[in-house]
């Protein structure tokens, strides 16, 4: 491709393209792709509604970010949206006056799971990618055994609603899902952590350099403590919105922890940390997200789409790869 | 798990046109087509127990003095159904405590390889005097069973091996039947000119690719538009964004076939959630599925593959090892739709959402309990 040309003086053409993130650019693609097969996605509330489906995807990505920042990996996060949605079920029981005390429990499970992925890492010096692989095997097999192989409770109707109400007749957009702003709200405290507080800045050092970030009086050890804890919460916080928009199954977690790093990965973040922004975790994983919309529009056999998609996902990688590398 | 299926509908994709004709066999067609009409034989309201006009096969030679130690080869326990099933299993098994003397499980996690190793290890224990398997896959496990029939009575049950080694076969009729009976319905009950989406879980697996292949031929005979035929890896939440996608696509949607019922509450969602009339719509005998039904008073079907087929290995075995002659080479076991009619009888607010309502396990100890239920 432009590769070549790079290597000699880059135009200005090519230094502006190498300004915008890559997962904007290829969501804006997908996207308007997307939108010429069914026009309705053209319109807002089809945006919406898209925005609705996308909105696990991205709150994970953006849990996984700091997880990512911080020099990690995070492998457990889909075991633990599976562990939300059958345990917010088996807590429930269906009945809409224990939703409230079940979220925070979940909540409270994902902050144990937080810490004990935090502390493994920080105190046992177990590498994040093995202490979280265990973590996700631990967290199937204790959803497995609570729930007996099966799911055993509903969620109730107020649980739901929370990933799939819809306020209809609003002014401006006409529509707005309630999980869209379950989304902003997100979405606006992880920018605002990792991009204006002193944590943040301490996230991405201690992802950049630790040895130099703990000499500079970081303290490493509670940073990346806390980045698996964020990571967590956002788990659960996506298992709740999944849940509620789609009822409850076995299956509902898996393989999202890998969709949640290829988002941050497209977004621009920079494996093995030091690197990171909001904005491009968001971008990827609407990229990623309108991805699979589009694949299932075209209506490619399932095998072809898995092969597109594994094939977009390394082109994607590897472009921010290689813009990072000449940045 | 998920590169796994994703690798497995890669090669079944590979090898498709190699085959794709097994998967659409018009003579097992007709014969399961044949095999819904024909009248049960064996006791009353003990469907595990009756069988579809099957031989009998003389098992004088395995006769010996009990309590029986029974083995069972386990596929897996990786899915809703196989968990009810199995637990309609224990259940026999603890009914039949005086025959029994011990009942060992090895659960192969729906690995082929494992399944082998587990069978061997049954086979030269010499802790086994009749051997229970439910195979992981046909064809690999073929092997494994013929030596296994060598050495003692073996009962093989849901998928079949390729060899008349076992004593018995038991299974109910099959996907085609299973595919014919919703997509009739379906064909039947929409509009004329009606159009149909197809929901499927996942290419490549011989029972689902029957169903499908029998539910085309179907829409196909009565001029039934199928506007896609999509597949929902068994998620929820794909099922139902790619429902939303379709109804946004095409405005209307009169019918929805599944090839199997585990999501389609998630598809009845999408058109709750669009505001359109609920589609006419086959699922499967999920309590889940049934609740909805008899609240929206839908217009459905529920073909089954019932659970209740893990009680008759138990049985058949014990027979077996009793010297009684069995139902063999196969035992075809009634295989119902729950319709309108009979819908009060199968629906229980009490059980899981997820709980097979065919498991005919209501008059087993501990029942509703032992199934998750309240």
């Amino acid at each position: 491709m432009s590769a070549v040309a790079s290597h000699t003086v880059p135009s200005a053409a090519l230094r502006f393209a190498r300004g915008i993130n890559v997962g904007l650019a290829v969501f804006l693609a997908l996207y308007g792709t997307i939108a010429v097969l069914q026009p309705g996605y053209f319109e807002v509330e089809g945006f919406l509604n898209f925005l609705r489906r996308a909105a696990p995807l991205i709150i994970l990505a953006c849990g996984q970010l700091f997880v990512i920042a911080g020099g990690g990996f995070d492998l457990s996060m889909g075991s633990l949206v599976t562990l939300t949605v059958l345990g917010g079920s088996m807590l429930a029981g269906g009945n809409p006056e224990n939703t409230w005390w079940t979220i925070g429990v979940l909540y409270l499970i994902g902050l144990g799971v937080g810490l004990v992925n935090g502390l493994v890492v920080t105190l046992l010096k177990v590498p994040s990618i093995i202490a979280t692989l265990g973590m996700l095997l631990s967290l199937n097999g204790a959803a497995l055994m609570w729930s007996g192989g099966a799911p055993r409770g509903y969620l109730p109707e107020n649980f739901r609603a929370l990933g799939r109400l819809v306020y209809r007749d609003v002014p401006v957009t006409g529509i707005m899902p309630l999980s869209v702003l379950i989304l902003i709200g997100f979405v606006g405290i992880a920018a605002w952590l990792l991009h204006a507080t002193v944590f943040g800045r301490q996230v991405l050092a201690v992802g950049d350099n630790p040895r130099a970030a703990e000499l500079a009086g970081v303290p490493v050890g509670a940073t990346r403590v806390l980045v698996f804890v964020i990571s967590a919460l956002s788990a659960v916080t996506a298992g709740i919105l999944l849940g509620g928009f789609a009822g409850v199954s076995t299956a509902v977690g898996q393989g999202l922890e890998l969709q949640a790093i290829a988002a941050c990965v497209i977004g621009g973040a920079q494996l093995l940390g030091g690197r990171a922004s909001v904005t491009g975790a968001v971008a990827g994983a609407l990229s990623l997200f309108a991805l699979f919309t589009l694949l299932n529009l075209m209506g490619l056999p399932q095998p072809l789409r898995e092969t597109v998609q594994g094939l977009i996902l390394i082109a994607a990688v590897a472009s921010s790869a290689w813009r990072m590398r000449r940045a | 798990m998920k590169t796994q299926i994703g690798l497995t509908a890669l090669l079944a994709a590979l090898s498709t046109g190699a085959i794709a004709q097994n998967f659409n066999d018009p003579a097992e067609f007709e014969r399961q087509k044949a095999l819904l009409t024909v009248a049960a034989q064996g006791p009353d309201g003990k469907p595990w127990e009756q069988n579809l006009g099957g031989e009998k096969v003389d098992t004088a030679k395995y006769k010996k003095p009990g309590p029986y130690k029974l083995c069972f080869s386990n596929a897996g326990v990786n899915n809703p159904w196989r968990v009810v099933g199995f637990t309609n299993m224990q259940a026999e098994v603890d009914a039949n405590k005086a025959d029994i003397a011990s009942f060992t499980h090895a659960d192969a996690e729906g690995k082929d390889d494992k399944q082998i190793s587990d069978i061997n290890a049954f086979v030269n224990s010499g802790q086994c005097d009749a051997l229970i398997v439910s195979p992981n896959t046909t064809a690999a496990l073929t092997p494994a069973v013929e030596a296994a029939a060598k050495k003692l009575p073996v009962v093989v049950f849901d998928r079949g091996v390729d060899s008349k080694a076992p004593v018995t076969f038991i299974n109910p009729i099959g996907g085609y039947g299973f595919g014919i009976q919703g997509a009739s319905f379906i064909a039947q009950k929409i509009p004329a000119g009606g159009s149909v989406l197809a929901l499927r879980i996942l290419p490549g697996v011989d029972v689902l690719e029957n169903r499908w292949a029998a539910a085309e031929r179907i829409f196909k005979e009565k001029g039934i538009k199928v506007v896609g035929a999509e597949f929902t890896n068994g998620d929820n939440a794909k099922t139902k964004a790619i429902v939303e996608d379709y109804l946004n696509r095409f405005g209307k949607i009169d019918g929805v076939w599944m090839d199997a019922g585990a999501t389609a509450v998630a598809a009845l969602e999408a058109f709750e959630d669009a505001g359109k009339p609920y589609p006419v719509i086959n699922g499967e005998d999920q309590q889940d599925f049934l609740q909805k039904w008899k609240k929206n008073k839908l217009t459905a079907i529920a073909p089954t593959y019932p659970t209740y087929q893990w009680r008759t290995p138990v049985i058949a075995a014990i027979r077996i090892l009793k010297g009684e002659p069995v139902v063999g080479p196969t035992w075809k076991l009634p295989q119902p739709a729950i319709t309108a009619e009979n819908l009060d009888k199968f629906v229980n607010d009490k059980m899981p959402p997820l709980h097979y309502a065919l498991c005919g396990c209501e008059q087993m100890t501990n029942y509703p309990a032992r199934w998750g239920g309240k």
